[in-house]
């Protein structure tokens, strides 16, 4: 194992991990102001990912369709709220498991209905592909360099919105207090409408940008899904700043344990099959970490609320 | 008629229709149907398991897929054992008897839902929720990444796991051991229900605080039932892997946890009948609609949003209406 | 002299700068009824959801019959003999009044794992459910689920799974909420008889029933006893007075 290859997986851990974040802040923005369990936000990824390879396919540019693919996404979050969303607020937690369950098995037939079964090719922008050289001979995807600055652009975006604008201010005051931003005279309706297709759009725009590393399919969001929830779990509910540090720690010790154990199972074991049982443990470690967590500090790292 | 009697013919109905739709299948000569039959049985009684904790204690597991997964796993790793004569860990040797199957897989499981129950239960509502769904997703993974059994391409049980006195071969008697274990769960749901432990379950589901301020810990009342819960679901996953001969990592998966409670809603959830009406639903319209087109789930995504939009009480809340604790 | 049946000995309580609860000292001694008033915000719920449990003391000790409960749940402490009730209703909304009540008494006598005997026909817990219930006046009302009952019932049936828990010390939170002129006077007539079976802890808003049942009452503001005594004295003490009853007045 040589240095080089360490570095390369420890970047690919941070890429992964931002494009968790993107996930993850969508999320738990919408549970900490709406107080609301969103299953079927992987499959607002999914479209995200699905306009953008369609429209890049048509136009033959990566950027007009990373646009569509966002704005898709945006749209079909707003849709969503206003037609099915908003009356779930009010709900229980299951009300809204099995409502966005269902919307879950809508989008997802919808979209293979509508592009059938088949997965999509969405290719890299030209002006993105190939290597950059980093230092010591060790070249890494420009691509996913770019993801990265993507990640850290966005994350400071957020939280200027948050902390600088207008809308932030209410977003936070909706966050500890529903019925005094209604008394301020704020629309609600429209805040929550606003508010969960920002979080479409993040979940959009991660979609599109993972679209051309892995192959562009229906069910593609649900893996994806699942790892934001633990990334909440562990960085705390309703928290932006958790959400990045727990994107972070999920998406590092994800991918430097596949790469790791396997080696080190390797090197423990003779049976032919160590580097398998490796592959399977390490699957599970950023479960064990959730656990671990949980066993510790039950309300995660940076709990939003006391 | 009064809402309590309709309940109990409703109930009749479907006991007494879900054995008569195989003996007729049989006696017109459809052996698919008595394979149907089957499936609605081992899945009502997984959403029984499921309706332990969900619909008395009110706790969302979104990973009751675990356990019938690892019920499954249960039977195709100790038919594997048994077939191939290689013991399984610590010298223990496989067996392809149901009787020692149904135990291990009842008790395997409940011991997985005791940790995963004292993990969770040290939250509530959402965090129930989210962390429920990862354990069974950490398995699933863990199932898909370990090549011992299959892995993703899963296990075949080459033949059928044996009970004494009875040809498990034939679809048929598949499906009295499916019945009979599923009307054993019945009954037991029943009593559980109107026992002392059923009235604290119910009661912390409405207000756990007031349960505490009497003096019953919510928690060890909730980790009960979510351990009871997982071992009949366990149980369930088992007698699926047999009908199937069958078992994969999609035992785990999360649609399955998501399809299991869709059943309990659909029929009613924390109703005695409730998984029973769900899943004869849910084997139904997946038949039905499966069949007339390969987007079935699509339908099946607007009907359900169309219950829990506006019909929440499921098909026995329809008919029956509201449930009362006199 | 008695055992105090509780005593909280220096207990206090912060919610960051907020010092919720400080220093309190205050004892409950059999056969007493003892009010705790003071103006809102003074910190009566914080302190009573530091008795039941809810809250953990930073510092100090609550001991209920000789034994230290400081680090105990609520449930625990529920077992031990305190029996509450609650400022603003809190019941199981689709059970009946009579199987609330049946809860208590199933709770009081354990068991709560028995998966077998329905309870309907447990007649240790159906008996003495409409015996309790009786005694509060709700016997016509016990198979009407709590959440349908009027306010003034829930009240009472506040009070009757209170009686069934047969606790060592009842703490009533404002029993008298909401009850109208007519049924507080009834509810003070029972709870002057209450006190025969174990003393109350009572935290109330209404004066006059304060002043009719207390035989000592403790004055909270800002988090502290003000003063302890006797109505009379309570009534005489110029702290109390401009803490408390002056702004009552005033207002």
């Amino acid at each position: 194992m040589s240095l080089a290859l360490f570095i390369e997986q420890l970047l690919n851990g941070v890429q992964f991990g931002l494009m968790l974040f993107l996930m993850a802040a969508g999320l738990t923005l919408v549970f900490g102001v709406m107080g609301l369990i969103n299953l079927a936000h992987g499959s607002l990824y999914m479209i995200g990912a699905f306009i953008c390879a369609g429209v890049a396919a048509a136009t033959g540019n990566f950027w007009i369709g990373l646009a569509a693919g966002v704005a898709a996404a945006a749209a079909a979050g707003a849709i969503i709220e206003v037609t099915v969303i908003r009356r779930l607020y009010a709900r229980d937690h299951l009300d809204q498991v099995l409502a966005t369950f269902a919307l879950i098995l809508i989008l997802s037939e919808g979209t293979s209905m509508l592009f059938g079964p088949f997965p999509l090719y969405l290719s890299r922008p030209d002006s993105l592909a190939g290597t950059v050289h980093l230092g010591f001979g060790f070249n890494y995807s420009l691509y996913r360099l770019a993801l990265i600055g993507f990640g850290v652009a966005v994350a400071i975006g957020l939280w200027m919105l948050i902390t600088r604008t207008q809308l932030g201010v209410r977003i936070r005051a909706g966050e500890s207090d529903r019925e005094m931003i209604a008394a301020l005279g704020v629309n609600i309706k429209a805040l929550y409408t606003v508010v969960f297709a920002l979080g479409a759009a993040l979940a959009g725009l991660a979609g599109a940008l993972v679209g051309s590393i892995q192959s562009v399919q229906v069910g593609m969001g649900e893996p994806v899904l699942i790892l934001a929830f633990v990334v909440i779990v562990i960085g705390g509910i309703g928290s932006i700043k958790g959400a990045l540090v727990g994107a972070l720690l999920v998406g590092v010790i994800d991918t430097m344990g596949r790469f790791l154990l396997p080696r080190l199972f390797d090197l423990l074991f003779e049976a032919g099959r160590a580097t398998d049982i490796g592959a399977a443990i390490a699957s599970m470690l950023i479960y064990m970490l959730m656990a671990a967590v949980l066993l510790l500090r039950p309300k995660g790292l940076f709990p939003a609320h006391g | 008629m009064d809402e309590t009697r309709k309940e109990f013919w409703l109930n009749a109905v479907l006991l007494i229709g879900l054995f008569a739709t195989p003996v007729i299948a049989l006696m017109i000569d459809e052996p698919f149907y008595v394979t149907l039959s089957t499936r609605v049985a081992i899945f009502a009684l997984a959403a029984v398991g499921l309706n332990i904790a969900l619909g008395l204690g009110g706790m969302v597991s979104f990973g009751h897929a675990l356990y019938f997964g690892l019920g499954g796993y249960v039977a195709g790793i100790m038919a594997h054992h048994a077939f191939s004569g290689v013991p399984m860990v610590f010298g223990l040797s496989g067996s392809d008897q149901m009787l020692v199957i149904w135990p291990v897989a009842m008790l395997l499981s409940g011991l997985i839902a005791a940790i995963v129950g004292a993990l969770s239960l040290r939250t509530s509502g959402i965090f129930f929720i989210m962390i429920t769904l990862a354990f069974a997703q950490m398995a699933y993974y863990f199932a898909i990444g370990w090549p011992t059994y299959g892995g993703e391409d899963g296990l075949s049980i080459f033949v059928r796991n044996q009970f004494p006195g009875l040809n498990t071969m034939q679809t048929w008697n598949m499906f009295l051991l499916a019945y009979g274990a599923l009307v054993i769960a019945l009954v037991l749901f029943a009593m559980l229900r109107n026992a002392r432990f059923g009235a604290a379950l119910m009661a912390i589901r409405q207000n756990p605080e007031r349960v505490a301020a009497v003096g019953i810990s919510p928690f060890g009342i909730k980790l009960a039932a979510f351990v009871i819960s997982g071992m009949i679901t366990g149980l369930s996953g088992a007698m699926m892997a047999d009908l199937n001969r069958f078992v994969s990592p999609s035992m785990m998966s999360w649609h399955t946890s998501g399809q299991l409670i869709v059943i309990c809603i659909l029929g009613g959830v924390g109703r005695l009948f409730g998984p029973v009406a769900g899943a004869a639903v849910f084997v139904g319209f997946e038949v039905v609609f499966g069949g007339l087109t390969q987007h079935w789930q699509f339908w099946l995504g607007l009907v359900l949003l169309g219950v829990v939009l506006f019909a929440r009480g499921g098909v026995i809340g329809i008919i029956a209406g509201r449930e009362r604790h006199g | 002299m008695a055992e105090p049946v509780l005593d909280l000995a220096g207990v206090s309580k912060s919610f960051g700068a907020l010092k919720a609860t400080q220093d309190v000292s205050l004892t409950l001694m059999p056969g007493e009824i003892h009010a705790l008033i003071g103006p809102n915000g003074a910190g009566k719920s914080t302190l009573m959801a530091l008795v039941s449990g809810k809250l953990a003391p930073d510092s100090g000790r609550i001991v209920v019959q000789g034994q230290d409960v400081s680090g105990l749940s609520v449930a625990q402490r529920a077992r031990l003999g305190l029996g509450r009730s609650f400022q603003v209703s809190s019941l199981i909304p689709e059970y009946s009044a009579r199987r609330n009540v049946m809860l208590a008494l199933q709770a009081r006598q354990g068991h709560s794992y028995r998966m077998l005997w329905p309870v309907r026909r447990d007649r240790s817990l159906t008996e003495p459910a409409e015996e309790i219930l009786a005694r509060v006046g709700l016997e016509g009302r016990a198979s009407v689920p709590s959440e349908t009952l009027s306010h003034g019932e829930r009240r009472l049936l506040e009070i009757a799974v209170a009686l069934a828990l047969e606790p060592a010390a009842f703490l009533l939170d404002e029993p008298m909420a909401g009850m109208g002129a007519e049924g507080a006077r009834t509810l003070t007539a029972f709870l002057d008889t209450l006190r025969a079976e174990a003393p109350i802890l009572l935290v109330e808003h209404d004066m006059d029933a304060v002043f009719a049942l207390a035989d000592r009452v403790s004055v909270l503001a800002n988090g502290r006893v003000i003063a302890t005594g006797s109505v009379a004295e309570i009534r005489a003490d110029p702290a109390v007075r401009e803490a408390y009853l002056g702004e009552e007045e005033g207002a």
